[in-house]
């Protein structure tokens, strides 16, 4: 199991960001969940030590096949890819 | 894997380097200087922990040759730009992007998932209709051509290295 950080707010459900520590989109997609107040885990996949990213890309894969980031998995079903401020706001709401 | 310290005057530094050399090369920065910022933070921060500056989008391997596509300006820059007016990253952004006509919206990740990537040919891509005296090469981010025995240490329009280069005919 990979650690999360977790973040405490408004439940809507179980809601999981695969982030990179360095990416713009990712920065923009974590400070839009902080707005919306929504209890959430995320994880900064380029942190992790090798085989733990091994692990994070390969559950990151599942959800999106293009492995790219950010990916945030909503109840382990609906996926939203990159930062699609409309669409996550509709999710969330 | 520990997070990398980044300097305040070093950031400033390449940023305006990074910026000379988007004016020199005719690219825009994003306008949004903060998140240009950032970027520009996240490349030297892949530049510490890899030794080349992996895209910050994207996550390398830590192999250079694995990861010569995401090398920044990365194999997808340009193509973005045209479809999309924006980099993946949206640190390069096209001309009406910097003049407020249009927004940038999320780009879809064009490089090829992890288990439908290819290494980078040093046989010619194509089948070759002629026959050349020399091979000749192409840089895969601008697109320059030459040719002689190998590449350039330097792409001299684009300023990448060496091993961005495919062999062409
Ligand atoms: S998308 Fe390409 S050009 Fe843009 S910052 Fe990432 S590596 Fe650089």
């Amino acid at each position: 199991m990979i650690e999360m950080t977790h973040i405490d707010g408004e439940d809507k459900g179980k809601v999981v960001l695969y982030a990179l520590s360095t990416c713009g989109w990712c920065a923009k997609t974590k400070e839009l969940l902080a707005e919306l107040g929504v209890e959430h885990s995320y994880v900064y996949v380029d942190l992790l030590e090798p085989d733990e990213i091994e692990e994070a890309l390969t559950e990151v894969e599942r959800y999106n096949p293009s492995g790219s980031f950010p990916t945030l998995v909503i109840n382990d079903s609906r996926v939203i890819v990159g930062f699609r401020e409309q669409e996550i706001r509709e999710a969330l709401s | 894997m520990n997070d990398s310290v980044i300097g305040k005057e070093e950031l400033v530094k390449r940023c305006e380097e990074v910026a000379r050399d988007a004016v020199q090369g005719g690219y825009f920065l994003n306008p949004d200087t903060d998140f240009t910022k950032n970027l520009v933070r996240g490349l030297m921060v892949n530049e510490q922990r890899y030794g080349y500056p992996a895209c910050p989008c994207r996550i390398a391997s830590g192999k250079r040759e694995q990861d010569l596509d995401i090398i920044c300006p990365c194999d997808y820059r340009d193509t973005d730009l045209e479809e999309f007016g924006a980099c993946y990253c949206a640190l390069y952004v096209s001309g009406e992007i910097t003049r407020g006509e249009k927004t940038v919206g999320p780009i879809p990740e064009r490089r090829p998932p992890r288990s439908m990537r290819k290494t980078v040919s040093k046989a010619p891509s194509g089948n070759v209709p002629l026959t050349v005296s020399l091979p000749v090469w192409r840089c895969r981010v601008c697109g320059y051509l030459c040719a002689r025995e190998s590449p350039p240490l330097v792409c001299p329009i684009c300023k990448v290295a060496q091993d961005r280069f495919e062999r062409f005919l």
